[in-house]
């Protein structure tokens, strides 16, 4: 029939739209980057010798970074507060999504326009008010004080509870109310409910906002900056951003260099995670 | 009927009624250790003499436990560890801020009066010949040198103190050296010749109040002497005398400061609270108020721009990899495609500044062109859009992405069989479908981006800047401008940045609550 015929010309277009918007967006992605590869791996790591492709090519810069500064050790920082706040984050959100999604209670529409709001507020400004906050803290238990990591990643988590909720009540209210009011019957405690039933099939979403958290966290500079002063305790952003602050253009080589490392490690989880997205668990639950 | 044609992977197998024994001992040991940490936040708090933080502490504990204890309230369950952080370090801090705009806060308004006049007292010291002298020792707060600045002082009995702008402490626990120098103490850092050299101008300033108009300052870095105050205050005439001038500073109860008749102030004044009076000058001061519409306008193009551009951008990009069969080079695209999201962005906002940059920059060199993109408004405002577009439309990809792959195929497979084309089915079923996910992603995108600070800041630092108006660039946004006046002159001004900061934020409220009403997600809400 003339559908049949039509068929696999329809289908040639279609690969074609969707190569050439891939490439488009593809090339505006990455030519940036370029740029950043190819200042990090020119040896004379200044801004002015810089090219979008190197004429030669040597690990000067990744050397000095790494030997010459405290890099890897801003760099372990970075990670383990990102790594922390990713997974307490994650948890957070998931476990208030949850009652979102699933449970009629009085303050349930304020709560969740609440949470919308309160974080439109400029959060930098407040910064006066956490600093104040935790100079008290500081003398009383300076373990979770100014220049600790627990006293930034409370910060954090006091954000925990955000747009990443309403993402994940998103996903939550997709999962079809049949599965929860079944495993009931079977006797699942609420706890079981979530543990073991729902959190499984929203793994696409917890991946999702696991993978935001750990980047921004990552990128996080302004709290960072008030709270590590401290040289061992810094993380990369502060290292980096005091690196060009001190010496932009002979220092340009390393800052590229320490940019480059600095977004392998976010690669890779996405890397990672990229299966979990990918396997949409939760359509495959609608099936059965 | 359903559960019996569950296939083996789906999880949830093997529930336990009324909960696992797993379950139960979890929840015993996290309210133990619940109740460990509400005694450690408690002990120096006890130690202190601090009944308010202690009730605060008594009183979180208790309705944890009254949540976990009981059989109902289960959504209180799930929502109290977020909201309790969420009160904490969010809520908290923005309801200090209001209060905050309030009041005459900011550099020489920091404290109370007592405050205020301890430090006026202290700072006018002169030596006296039976003043006692110290041993002094400059040392930083807590464990790094860059902390705040306190004198460690040994008087001639040995007895060590720890002094700063509050006053003077013990410190029994000090370790001194043969001269008296404090070697080691406690929760403080001694700092060498160098460091406390590099702070010269703090340790010059810093008078410590000794009580009865006394006070302790520096000689040098290694002694200290105490001295009578040259300025005294008079609880009678609410005044400080000077006995050098003889000039009479009477106290402004209204706006905190002490003054003589004809107007001269000491620097040092107190909070007070002000009422209206910053939101009055953001309104009253000509040159804020024409300021302050063209750049909310701007303000207004800048995240709406973006989030339209991302939400585009990411979205195609989302479409154009979600096929049911496998493309070609899917994986490659994918991966170079959340690049721009996995670089650290504030180093990417200043590597974009460098290749717009007009004499040695690369697009400039690409191009073949001599464009001077951030001097012109036109381009300066393009750049930043494409910069921040550019950033953020892999996050809008992942959002797409995952909210896609929630929408059953068949319900598009269903709508195609009825006729529809693939634009139409994506508009009437897809696009609305996704939304419910999205919009209010899309509302927070909205709103992060009319608060992004570093985007402009790290590019194009608001300018360039018009011949007139040296203080509101073309590209500036609400929060680098309030951030320019508040704390870029002459020393922080937090009350009326505050201020400012209360403004921005019922603005974006504003439009991003319309924006709510009219979203699909309003439905959910309401379910």
């Amino acid at each position: 029939m003339a559908t049949t015929a039509r068929r696999p010309a329809r289908r040639t277009l279609d690969r074609l739209w969707r190569h050439a918007l891939l490439l488009a967006m593809t090339a505006f992605a990455v030519f940036p980057i370029l740029f950043v590869v190819s200042a990090a791996l020119n040896p004379l790591g200044t801004l002015s010798s810089s090219q979008l492709l190197p004429a030669q090519a040597g690990p000067d810069n990744f050397e000095r970074l790494l030997t010459g500064t405290g890099y890897p050790r801003w760099y372990i920082n970075s990670l383990l507060l990102a790594v922390c706040n990713a997974a307490a984050t994650v948890l957070l959100s998931a476990l208030a999504a949850y009652a979102f999604s699933r449970f009629r209670f009085a303050g349930r529409r304020a709560g969740l326009y609440g949470l919308l709001i309160i974080q439109m507020f400029p959060q930098f400004l407040a910064i006066v008010a956490i600093y104040l906050m935790f100079s008290a803290v500081t003398d009383l238990r300076p373990e979770i004080g100014f220049d600790t990591h627990w006293g930034l990643l409370l910060v954090y988590l006091g954000g925990a509870l955000s747009i990443n909720t309403w993402l994940m009540k998103g996903f939550f209210d997709t999962v079809p109310a049949e599965l929860d009011e079944a495993a009931r019957v079977d006797g699942a405690s609420h706890a079981q409910l979530f543990f073991r039933i729902l959190l499984p099939l929203v793994a696409p979403v917890l991946a999702i906002v696991g993978l935001l958290v750990f980047i921004s966290t990552v990128n996080e500079f302004i709290m960072a900056s008030v709270f590590l002063r401290d040289g061992d305790s810094k993380t990369v952003a502060l290292g980096l951003y005091a690196m060009v602050a001190d010496q932009r253009d002979a220092n340009f080589g390393m800052f590229a260099a320490g940019t480059l490392l600095l977004a392998a490690p976010v690669l890779a989880v996405f890397w990672y995670l990229q299966r979990h997205i990918a396997e949409g668990l939760t359509s495959g639950a609608v099936k059965g | 009927m359903a559960t019996e044609k569950t296939p083996p992977p789906l999880p949830g197998g093997g529930l336990a009624p009324r909960g696992s024994l797993a379950g139960h001992l979890v929840k015993a040991v996290l309210l133990a250790l619940s109740a460990g940490v509400a005694a450690w936040a408690a002990w120096p708090l006890y130690e202190t003499r601090n009944w308010a933080g202690l009730g605060l502490v008594a009183a979180v504990t208790g309705v944890v436990w009254w949540v976990y204890l009981s059989k109902r309230r289960v959504p209180a369950k799930y929502l109290l560890p977020g909201v309790l952080l969420l009160i904490a370090f969010q809520v908290v801090p923005v309801v200090y801020t209001v209060a905050a705009s309030a009041t005459n806060h900011g550099d020489g308004h920091r404290g109370t009066k007592e405050e205020a006049i301890a430090r006026i007292e202290a700072s006018s010291v002169t030596r006296t010949a039976d003043g006692r002298e110290f041993t002094l020792t400059i040392a930083a707060e807590g464990g790094s040198p860059s902390g705040e600045l306190v004198f460690l002082l040994t008087d001639e009995d040995g007895a060590v103190y720890a002094g700063d702008a509050e006053g003077l402490t013990p410190l029994p626990g000090a370790r001194t050296g043969p001269t008296g120098r404090v070697l080691g103490a406690d929760g403080y850092t001694p700092l060498t010749a160098a460091q406390a050299n590099g702070r010269g101008a703090e340790v010059a300033e810093l008078a410590v109040p000794a009580g009865d108009g006394a006070g302790i300052r520096a000689q040098g870095l290694s002694a200290a002497y105490e001295g009578r105050a040259a300025r005294a205050y008079d609880a009678g005439c609410d005044c400080i005398t000077d006995s050098a001038t003889g000039a009479v500073y009477t106290a402004d109860d209204e706006h905190g400061v002490f003054a003589t008749e004809d107007g001269e102030r000491l620097s040092q004044g107190w909070r007070v609270g002000v009422g209206a009076d910053n939101y009055a000058r953001l309104a009253a001061d000509p040159g804020i108020a024409s300021a302050f519409f063209s750049i909310l306008g701007w303000n207004t193009v800048f995240a709406a721009g973006t989030t339209l551009g991302v939400f585009v951008l990411g979205l195609a990009v989302a479409l154009a990899l979600h096929t049911p069969d496998r493309l070609r080079g899917g994986t490659l695209y994918r991966l170079l495609l959340v690049l721009p999201y996995a670089m650290p962005a504030f180093a990417m906002m200043l590597l974009w500044r460098d290749m717009f940059n007009a004499d040695f920059g690369l697009v400039n060199r690409l191009l073949g062109t001599d464009v001077d993109w951030l001097g012109g408004a036109g381009t300066a405002r393009a750049v930043a859009l494409t910069v921040n577009i550019w950033l953020g439309f892999p996050y809008m990809f992942l959002i797409c992405t995952g909210a896609l792959q929630a929408i059953p195929r068949e319900l598009v497979q269903a709508a195609r069989l009825d006729g529809a084309g693939a634009w139409q089915a994506f508009r009437q079923v897809t696009l609305p479908l996704l939304m419910v996910a999205v919009a209010p992603v899309l509302i927070a995108t909205f709103a992060f981006n009319f608060n992004n600070f570093n985007a402009i800041w790290l590019t194009t630092k608001g300018g360039p800047f018009p011949s007139d108006s040296p203080t509101a660039g073309y590209t500036d946004l609400l929060i680098t401008y309030t951030y320019r006046l508040a704390f870029g002159g002459q020393g922080a001004e937090y009350g009326y940045a505050a201020a400012v900061s209360v403004l921005i934020f019922l603005i974006v409220t504003l439009i991003s609550f319309t924006g709510l009403r009219k979203s699909a997600s309003l439905e959910e809400v309401n379910r």
